[in-house]
C-alpha cells in the first residue's frame, strides 16, 4: 500500500517546493512532478539570449515568509542575496528623481507636508499590512458553516483588525475597500510620489489606480516587509530561480523526490478519491494525494476535468477572474544604461516609471479595452550590477513589468507585442538616452506568453485577480479556499490559494498544514 | 430669537421626515431652508408655464412603505403609481424591453440570447435575495464595530444572524456581490453584451465607477432594493412630480404642528461650551435650539455650517475627504407632443417606462472614461422617461414632459469650473443622442432645463452635485456612513446630529435616514421612540 | 427588474373524465446529442442514466451541488447517443453551464416538438384505432415509431397519471391532424379533453410529485432550508451512488450519513374535505409537516394529500392531525381531521402496467 502513502506535488512552483518540503519534514513520501526542465515555475533564472540570464517572471524578492526560510534553511541550501535592500527610485523626465526607501525620502525634492505623510503613510500602511500578514499563515475560516473551529478562526481575523486600535480599525475599514488613487489624493501633493506608490498597487492586477481593491493589493505587497522577510526588496544571488533551488534542495535534503522535464496530463480519480497522475508521457503514477501547485483552472478544468466535478463548482471556478494584464520585459545590454541625472549607484535599484497615478490610470484604460498601454509603467532592475553571474563581463540584463497588456490582445498577440515592445522601448529611450542602442537582445513576455511557457492560465501573476472578492475564504472559490478540493485527496497550494501570489511560500506551506491535519482528522 | 427645541437644517424629504418625527414626539421644532421652496432633490417646480417639472428626482421605489404608512402620506396627498416598461434601443434599432411578466420577460432576453433568457431567473433571484437581507437593515441605525456598548453588541449580533440566516453560500456570495464590479457579476449570469449592457445602468447612476470598477455590484442593489406595493425591482411615479412626497411629509409635519421657514439659508451652527445652541442665518436672524440637525450633505455640513475651531481637526479632515464626487446631470424637457422612437414603432407600451441608448459594456465603460479626463461623456448613458404619460397631471393635455438623466457629468471640466458655453455642449450632447433615436424629438422641444453638477451644487446644495450625498462606496456604507464612529447619526458635537443622505443607509427618496436621525433623538432625550421598525421582510 | 415573491399555482375547474387527452407542448424539452451526451446525462441526473436503453424512457431527477432537487423529468433515450430531456421548469441556464467540459450540443426544442398526453383505460385502444398497430406490445416506459399522415409519431408509454397511458411525440405541422385523427377514430372510445384540475387529481393519486407545488426548484429558493433533497421527496430510489461523480453525490452522501431534514408522505386523511394547505400536527398539537397537494380522489373515494414533514414526523403509524378549512356557501368551517401515512400509490391499477395493453 505504498502508493495511497505517496503524496504527489504537481509542478514544482516555489509553493509547491515548500509544500513538498514540509511534508518531506514531516516524513511523508514525497514526488515533485514539474512539466518544465527546471523547477521554480514563475520563480526562475533562465537564458533568453546568449550569456544573458534573467528572473524570468518575478525579479525582486520582497515576500517571501521568513519562518519558511528559517524552517527550510534555505541559507545552508546555498540561497545568498546579491542586494538586500534595493530603494526606489521614482524616475522623473525632467527635474530630481525621487529615491524613497521605506517611509524615508533618501534624495530628490519633495515639499515638507508630503515628506512628514509620507513617514506617516508608510507606518500606516505597514501596521494594516501586518494584520494581513497575520493571516498569512492561517487557514482562512469558513463563516457561517463548518461549525466552531471554523467560528474561532473568524473571530481571530476580526481580532486582528480590532486589536489594531479603535481608530485604525476605523481608518481600516474605510480604505480596505476603495483605491489607492483616492487616498493618495487624499494623503500627498508631488505627483511623482504618488504615482511610485500607486504602481504598488497594481502591479500584477488587473487593476487601474482608480480602481477599487488596489489598497488591498498594495497591502498585501506590503505584507512581506511587515512580517519580516529576508530583508526589504531583496535580489536573490543567481536571479530569482535562487530561491526556488535553494527550495528544491530542501526538499529533497528532506527525502522529497523532484522530477523535472514530467508534466502532467490529468489527475486520476477512483470513485470519490484521487488515485494519482497520469504524464503526458503516458505514464502512471499512483498517490493517495495529490497536491497541485498549478492555477486553479488548469487544476480543476483541465488536469482533473469539470465532468469529475459538480456543476456549482465547475462555474465557479470559470468565474475565477485570472486574466493577467503584466507583461514581462528583457533587455540584454551591451553596457550600463545611462538614466538621465541618476547617480550611478542608483541604478542598480528599483526603478519605476510612474510619473503620477493619472498616467498610470490611461495606461489602464487601453487596456481594458483589449490594447496594450501606449505609454506604460514600469517596475526596472538591473541585477547585473549587482549580480555579475548573469550577464558576460561588462554587459549588463534589464529585467522589467511593464504594465499593461492584455491577456487577449484586439490585435494578435504577435503584433501585439511588437508594438508594445517598440512603445516600452520608445519610453525607455526618454529616460534613458541611448539605451536602444544599448539593446543586445530583447524578450518581451505578454500575459499570453507567460500563459504558454509557465502554464498559468491566463498568465496572471497571482494566478487569478487578488481582490476583495477573492480573497481569504473566497479564494480561489469559496467552499473551496482551504486548500482541500471537493475531490477526496486532492489539495491545491499555488498562488490561486490563500494568501494568493508573490514569492512568499505561505499558500504551500499550508496547504501542507491542511493535508497533515486532514490525515489526523481521518 | 426664538427657543425651539429642535431645528432641522434644510427641508429636503430627510429633512422634513426628521422634522416630523421630532414634531409628533412634541418637540417644537423648526426647520430652516435655504430656497424659496422645499424638497431639496425630491422637488417638483412649474418652470415652464403649465409643466409641473421633476426638477431631480424623478422616480419613486425607495421611499419606505413603513414611513409612507405611519406618517399617512397618502391622506397627506402623495400617490405613487408604479408604471410599466422600459427600454434599451441599440444603434442598429434592435429593442431589449423590461416587462412586468416573467415569462414575457424570459423570452425578450431569450430572443437576444436563449441561454440568458433562462439565467435571467437565476439572476434575479439572486438579486433579491441580496434585497431580502438589506431591506431590514433600512430603518436601522448601524451598529459601531469598534465599541462595546451593549446597543452596539446587541446590533452586531442580529446582524450577524441575519448575515447567516441564509446560509454559508450567501455569505460568500454577499462578499463578492459588494465587492465585484457590475461588468463582472453580469457576466457570471449573462452571455449578451446588449442584456448585460441594459442591466448595468443601475450599477453606475449617481456613482463615479465605471461598469468595469469593483464595487459597482451593490450600486444595482442599491436601486433594485425599494418596491411598489411589494414588487421588489419596481419603480413607479410621485403624482404630480417627485415634489408630492416632499410636500406629503411637510403636511404631516405641520399638521403635528411644525413650522418651516423658507429664504433661510442657514451660515453657522453656534457652539457654545462644546455643545450646539443654536443656528445663525445668512440673514442675521438667529435661532436657539438644544438639537440641530443637519439635512445637509456632510462635507457641506462640516466644512461650511461650523467654526473650524469648533470640530477637531482629525474630523475635519475626514469631513474634507469624504468622497463626493459629482458624476450626473439632467435635462428636464418641456415637449409640445409625444416624440416617437421609430425602433419601437408606435403604441409600444415599452415606452412608459425607462428608455435607454445602449449597444456595450464597452460603450458604458468609455463614458466613465470621458468623466475620468474631466469632461461629460461624448456618448452618456440617459435614463430617459416621459413621465407625463402616466401622470397627465403634470403638462398641460397633449404636451408631455421629459425627464433626462445623464451619466457621467464632471464637477469641473478639465479642473476648471463649468461655463455656460460648456453647459450648451453639454446639453447638446444629450440632445443629439436622443435625437438620433428620434427624429422628431428637437422639433418638439419647447424648453429645456439642463442640471450639470454646478447647478445641482447651487440649488439644491449637493456638494460637487453628488446625487446621494456622499458615494455609495464601501468605505461609505453602513457603519462607515458618513464617516466610521459617526454613523449612528451623532455629529461630532453634543446635541448636534445628521439626517440626510450622506448617512445610512443613503441617497435616493427614501426617507429613512431622516427616520432614522429621529429615532436617535428621541432616544438621547430618553422620550418614547415614534419611529416605526422595518418590517420583517419574509 | 420585477420579481414577485410568490409563485403562481393555477387551478382550473375542468370536470375530470377518465379517458382524456391533454396538451403537453409547453413543457420544456431539450435535445442533447453528441459523444459526450451519456456521461453528460450521466453526471446531470442521479440516478444511472446508462440503464436507460434506446427506446426507453426513465423518470429522474437533477440536483445542484448542495443536492437539493433542481426539477424532476422524463430522459427519453430516443436513439442510441440521442437523448430529449423533459421538465416542467426552464434548465437551458443550468443545462448549459454544466455541459463546460462535455462534448454535447443541447438545443431547447419546445416548440419543434408538439406532445399530447393520452391517458386512460381506452387509450390503447385509441392509439390503434389511428393505425398505431402493435401499439399493445408497447411496455411502460417503450418508445415506438409509427407512420402518421407521411411522417412519423412518436409514441412512448409514459405519463403524469397512474392510469394506462401514452405520450404522442410530433412535428408541430401535423399535430392538428393528429389531434383530429384522435378525435374522430377516438369518439367511439370516450376521448375527451382533459383539463388541468383533472390532471391534478391524477397525477395526486398517482402519487407524482410537481415542481412549484411539493417542491420549490432549488434554483429558486430565496431563503435557505425551502428546497428539498430527493431524499426529502421520496425520491430516493432515483439517487444511484454506485455510479461516479454527479451533482449532488458529496452532499447526498452526506446527507445519509447525518439524516434527512424532511420527508415526503403520502396521506389519507378522515371524511371528505380536502386539506388543501393544511398543516400537521402531531398528538400534541406541534405543527410537524404542511401538506403540499391535496384532492379528493374519486379513483380511490379517498381523501388524499401530499406532505412534507419534518423529520422524524411521517412514519407509518404516525398519529398526525390534519387543520383543515373549508367553505360552505360563504362560511368558513375547521376540522381536525385524523390522516393516515400511506405507502405506495393512492391508485394504482393493474392495467397501468400490464403488458399487452388491454383494450377496453
Ligand atoms: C510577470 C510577472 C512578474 C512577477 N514579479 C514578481 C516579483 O517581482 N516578485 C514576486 O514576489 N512575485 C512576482 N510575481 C509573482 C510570482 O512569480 C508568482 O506569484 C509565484 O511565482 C507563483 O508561485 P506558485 O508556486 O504558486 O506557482 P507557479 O510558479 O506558477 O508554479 C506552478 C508550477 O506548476 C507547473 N505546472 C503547471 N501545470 C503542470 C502540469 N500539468 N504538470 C506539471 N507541472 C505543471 C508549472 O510549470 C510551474 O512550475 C510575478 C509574476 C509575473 C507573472
Ligand atoms: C438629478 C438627480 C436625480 C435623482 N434621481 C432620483 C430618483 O429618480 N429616485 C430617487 O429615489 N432618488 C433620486 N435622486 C437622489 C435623491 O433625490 C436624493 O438622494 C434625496 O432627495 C436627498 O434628500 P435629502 O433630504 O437627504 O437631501 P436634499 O434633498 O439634498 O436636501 C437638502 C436640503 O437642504 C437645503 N440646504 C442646503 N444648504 C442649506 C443651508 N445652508 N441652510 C438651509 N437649507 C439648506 C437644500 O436646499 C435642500 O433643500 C436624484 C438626485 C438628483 C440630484
Amino acid at each position: 500500500m505504498t502508493d495511497r502513502n505517496r503524496i504527489i506535488i504537481v509542478g514544482a512552483g516555489h509553493n509547491g517546493l515548500v509544500c513538498a518540503a514540509y511534508l518531506a519534514r514531516a516524513r511523508r513520501e514525497v514526488l515533485v512532478l514539474e512539466a518544465s526542465d527546471r523547477v521554480g515555475g514563475a520563480a526562475i533564472t533562465r537564458e533568453f539570449a546568449p550569456g544573458f540570464r534573467v528572473s524570468a517572471c518575478a525579479h525582486i524578492c520582497y515576500q517571501l515568509d521568513a519562518g519558511i526560510s528559517r524552517e527550510l534553511k534555505l541559507g545552508a541550501h546555498g540561497l545568498k542575496t546579491a542586494h538586500a535592500n534595493l530603494r526606489t527610485v521614482a524616475l522623473a523626465t525632467e527635474g530630481d528623481h525621487l529615491v524613497l526607501h521605506g517611509g524615508r525620502l533618501e534624495a530628490g525634492l519633495l515639499p515638507d507636508k508630503d515628506r512628514a505623510a509620507l513617514a506617516d503613510y508608510h507606518d500606516r500602511m505597514l501596521r494594516f499590512a501586518r494584520v494581513l500578514g497575520k493571516q498569512h499563515n492561517r487557514r482562512p475560516p469558513r463563516i457561517g458553516g463548518g461549525g466552531r473551529s471554523e467560528l474561532i478562526a473568524a473571530a481571530m481575523l476580526g481580532l486582528d483588525i480590532r486589536r489594531l486600535g479603535r481608530d485604525p480599525m476605523r481608518e481600516f475599514m474605510r480604505i480596505a475597500g476603495i483605491n489607492i488613487f483616492d487616498v493618495l489624493e487624499e494623503t500627498f501633493e508631488t505627483p511623482l510620489l504618488k504615482g511610485a506608490l500607486a504602481l504598488d498597487a497594481v502591479l500584477g492586477t488587473n487593476l487601474g489606480p482608480r480602481s477599487n481593491n488596489s489598497v488591498l493589493t498594495m497591502l498585501h505587497r506590503l505584507s512581506g516587509q511587515a512580517t519580516g522577510v529576508t530583508g526589504g526588496l531583496s535580489l536573490p544571488a543567481g536571479g530569482m530561480g535562487a530561491v526556488s533551488e535553494a527550495l528544491a534542495a530542501a526538499a529533497r535534503a528532506g527525502g522529497a523526490t523532484v522530477r523535472t522535464g514530467s508534466p502532467v496530463a490529468s489527475i486520476t480519480l477512483e470513485g470519490d478519491r484521487v488515485s494519482g497522475v497520469e504524464l503526458e508521457s503516458g505514464e502512471k503514477l499512483a498517490a493517495g494525494t495529490v497536491i497541485s501547485n498549478a492555477d486553479p483552472a488548469r487544476t480543476l478544468l483541465q488536469l482533473v476535468g469539470a465532468r469529475h466535478l459538480e456543476t456549482g463548482f465547475v462555474h465557479r471556478i470559470r468565474n475565477f477572474r485570472s486574466k493577467g494584464m503584466a507583461a514581462k520585459l528583457h533587455l540584454a545590454l551591451d553596457g550600463l544604461p545611462g538614466f538621465a541625472r541618476l547617480a550611478a549607484q542608483r541604478a542598480g535599484d528599483r526603478l519605476v516609471i510612474a510619473p503620477d497615478p493619472v498616467y498610470i490610470d490611461r495606461a489602464f484604460d487601453h487596456a481594458k479595452y483589449g490594447q496594450c498601454s501606449p505609454d506604460p509603467a514600469l517596475e526596472i532592475t538591473i541585477p547585473s550590477i549587482h549580480d555579475r553571474t548573469l550577464a558576460p563581463a561588462g554587459r549588463h540584463v534589464l529585467s522589467a513589468i511593464v504594465q499593461y497588456a492584455p491577456f487577449d490582445p484586439r490585435a494578435s498577440t504577435d503584433a501585439a507585442r511588437a508594438e508594445f515592445l517598440e512603445r516600452t522601448l520608445g519610453l525607455l529611450e526618454r529616460y534613458a538616452p541611448g539605451l536602444r542602442r544599448q539593446v543586445v537582445a530583447s524578450e518581451l513576455l505578454l500575459p499570453a506568453d507567460i500563459e504558454r511557457e509557465f502554464r498559468i492560465t491566463g498568465g496572471h501573476w497571482h494566478h487569478g485577480e487578488l481582490a476583495l472578492d477573492q480573497i481569504l475564504m473566497l479564494r480561489p472559490v469559496p467552499g473551496a479556499a482551504q486548500y482541500a478540493m471537493p475531490v477526496d485527496g486532492l489539495y491545491l497550494c499555488g498562488a490561486g490559494c490563500h494568501p494568493g501570489g508573490g514569492v512568499m511560500g505561505a499558500a504551500g506551506r499550508n496547504a501542507a498544514h491542511a493535508v497533515l491535519g486532514g490525515e489526523r482528522a481521518a | 430669537m426664538t427657543n425651539y427645541d429642535a431645528i432641522v437644517v434644510g427641508a429636503g424629504h430627510n429633512g422634513l421626515t426628521n422634522a416630523a418625527y421630532l414634531a409628533r414626539a412634541g418637540l417644537k421644532v423648526l426647520v430652516l431652508e435655504r430656497m424659496p421652496w422645499i424638497g431639496g432633490a425630491a422637488v417638483s417646480r412649474e418652470i415652464e408655464k403649465g409643466w409641473m417639472y421633476s426638477n431631480c428626482s424623478y422616480v419613486c421605489s425607495l421611499l419606505r412603505p413603513e414611513l409612507f404608512r405611519d406618517l399617512e402620506l397618502a391622506r397627506h396627498g402623495l400617490q405613487v403609481v408604479p408604471y410599466g416598461g422600459g427600454v434599451t434601443i441599440t444603434r442598429t434599432g434592435d429593442v431589449l424591453g423590461n416587462y412586468t411578466d416573467e415569462d414575457v420577460q424570459r423570452r425578450e432576453f431569450a430572443r437576444h440570447n436563449p441561454r440568458d433568457g433562462d439565467a435571467y431567473h437565476r439572476y434575479s433571484t439572486d438579486v433579491i435575495r441580496q434585497c431580502k437581507f438589506i431591506r431590514p437593515l433600512l430603518l436601522r441605525t448601524p451598529p459601531d464595530p469598534t465599541s462595546f456598548k451593549p446597543r452596539d453588541i446587541r446590533e452586531l449580533i442580529y446582524l450577524g444572524r441575519e448575515f447567516t440566516k441564509f446560509g454559508e453560500q450567501f455569505i460568500y456570495d454577499t462578499l463578492r456581490f459588494y465587492t465585484m464590479s457590475i461588468a463582472d457579476f453580469l457576466g457570471e449570469y449573462f452571455e449578451s453584451d446588449l442584456i448585460k449592457a441594459h442591466l448595468s445602468g443601475s450599477g453606475i447612476i449617481g456613482s463615479a465607477m465605471g461598469v468595469y470598477s469593483p464595487g459597482t455590484a451593490y450600486v444595482l442593489l442599491h436601486h433594485y432594493m425599494g418596491d411598489v406595493d411589494g414588487s421588489i425591482g419596481a419603480w413607479g411615479f410621485a403624482r404630480g412630480g417627485m415634489g408630492a412626497v416632499s410636500n406629503a411629509i411637510a403636511s404631516a409635519y405641520k399638521s403635528f404642528g411644525g413650522e418651516i421657514v423658507t429664504d433661510a439659508p442657514v451660515e453657522r451652527v453656534i457652539v457654545r461650551n462644546g455643545r450646539v445652541a443654536g443656528v445663525a442665518t445668512a440673514n442675521g436672524n438667529e435661532y436657539r435650539a438644544k438639537i440641530v440637525v443637519s439635512n445637509l450633505d456632510p462635507k457641506r455640513t462640516f466644512t461650511k455650517l461650523f467654526d473650524e475651531g469648533d470640530l477637531n481637526p482629525e474630523f475635519v479632515k475626514r469631513a474634507r475627504n469624504f468622497k463626493i464626487r459629482g458624476s450626473s446631470g439632467k435635462l428636464n424637457i418641456a415637449l409640445d407632443g409625444l416624440p416617437e422612437f421609430p425602433a419601437l414603432g408606435r403604441d409600444n407600451p415599452l415606452r412608459f417606462g425607462d428608455i435607454h441608448f445602449l449597444d456595450s459594456l464597452e460603450k458604458m465603460e468609455r463614458a466613465y472614461d470621458d468623466w475620468k479626463n474631466g469632461t461629460w461623456s461624448k456618448e452618456p448613458y440617459l435614463d430617459l422617461l416621459i413621465p407625463s404619460m402616466t401622470d397627465p397631471t403634470m403638462t398641460p393635455p397633449g404636451k408631455h414632459f421629459m425627464s433626462v438623466f445623464v451619466q457621467y457629468v464632471p464637477p469641473k471640466i478639465h479642473g476648471r469650473d463649468w461655463t455656460d458655453q460648456d453647459r450648451d455642449g453639454f446639453k447638446n450632447t444629450v440632445l443629439d443622442q436622443i435625437g438620433r433615436y428620434s427624429p422628431n424629438f428637437k422639433s418638439l422641444i419647447r424648453h429645456v432645463e439642463v442640471r450639470t453638477p454646478r447647478e445641482l451644487e447651487d440649488e439644491v446644495g449637493l456638494t460637487e452635485g453628488n446625487i446621494f450625498q456622499g458615494e455609495l462606496t464601501m468605505d461609505q456604507l453602513l457603519f462607515n456612513r458618513p464617516f466610521p464612529g459617526y454613523a449612528q447619526y451623532r455629529g461630532p458635537v453634543k446635541g448636534f446630529y445628521m439626517c440626510g443622505s450622506g448617512t445610512h443607509p443613503g441617497g435616493g427618496v427614501m426617507a429613512a435616514p431622516g427616520a432614522n436621525a429621529a429615532r436617535e433623538i428621541l432616544l438621547d432625550l430618553k422620550r418614547p421612540s415614534l419611529v416605526p421598525e422595518g418590517w420583517q421582510d419574509d | 427588474m420585477r420579481h414577485k415573491d410568490h409563485f403562481k399555482t393555477a387551478v382550473y375547474q375542468t370536470p375530470f373524465h377518465p379517458r382524456t387527452s391533454f396538451d403537453l407542448t409547453p413543457m420544456t424539452k431539450h435535445r442533447i446529442t453528441g459523444k459526450d451526451a451519456l456521461p453528460f446525462l450521466n453526471r446531470l441526473i442521479t440516478r444511472d442514466i446508462a440503464k436507460i436503453k434506446p427506446g426507453r424512457v426513465g423518470y429522474c431527477v437533477w440536483c445542484d451541488d448542495n443536492g437539493q432537487v433542481i426539477d424532476d423529468g422524463t430522459v427519453f433515450h430516443l436513439r442510441e447517443g440521442d437523448y430529449r430531456l423533459c421538465s416542467q421548469e426552464r434548465q437551458l441556464d443550468w443545462l448549459t453551464r454544466s455541459a463546460h467540459g462535455f462534448d454535447v450540443k443541447i438545443v431547447e426544442d419546445t416548440h419543434e416538438v408538439a406532445a399530447l398526453a393520452l391517458q386512460g383505460p381506452t387509450s390503447c385502444a385509441v392509439l390503434k384505432a389511428i393505425g398505431c398497430t402493435g401499439a399493445e406490445k408497447l411496455k411502460p416506459f417503450d418508445i415506438a415509431y409509427f407512420p402518421f399522415a407521411d411522417g412519423e409519431l412518436m409514441v412512448s408509454r409514459t405519463g403524469f397519471t397512474g392510469d394506462l397511458g401514452y405520450e404522442l411525440w410530433i412535428d408541430p405541422a401535423r399535430a392538428l391532424e393528429l389531434w383530429d385523427a384522435l378525435f374522430d377514430k377516438g369518439g367511439n372510445h370516450g376521448i375527451r379533453p382533459m383539463g388541468t384540475h383533472a390532471l391534478e387529481v391524477a397525477r395526486i393519486e398517482a402519487g407524482f410529485i410537481q415542481a412549484q407545488v411539493d417542491f420549490l426548484p432549488a434554483d429558486q429558493a430565496i431563503r435557505i432550508d425551502r428546497s428539498r433533497s430527493p431524499f426529502e421527496l421520496d425520491l430516493g430510489r432515483l439517487v444511484d451512488f454506485s455510479k461516479p461523480n454527479f451533482n449532488g453525490r458529496r452532499a447526498l452522501l452526506e446527507e445519509r450519513r447525518r439524516g434527512s431534514r424532511y420527508r415526503l408522505v403520502r396521506l389519507d386523511i378522515e371524511g371528505n374535505k380536502p386539506a388543501r394547505s393544511a398543516y400537521i400536527y402531531d398528538s400534541k398539537r406541534n405543527v410537524v409537516g404542511t401538506v403540499t397537494s391535496a384532492e379528493w380522489s374519486p379513483s380511490a373515494k379517498s381523501n388524499i394529500a401530499l406532505a412534507s414533514m419534518h423529520m422524524p414526523w411521517g412514519r407509518p403509524g404516525d398519529e398526525l392531525w390534519a387543520e383543515i378549512y373549508y367553505q360552505r356557501e360563504l362560511k368558513w368551517s375547521r376540522v381536525m381531521a385524523r390522516c393516515r401515512v400511506v405507502e405506495g400509490a393512492f391508485f394504482d391499477p393493474p392495467r397501468r402496467r400490464a403488458t399487452p395493453a388491454a383494450d377496453f
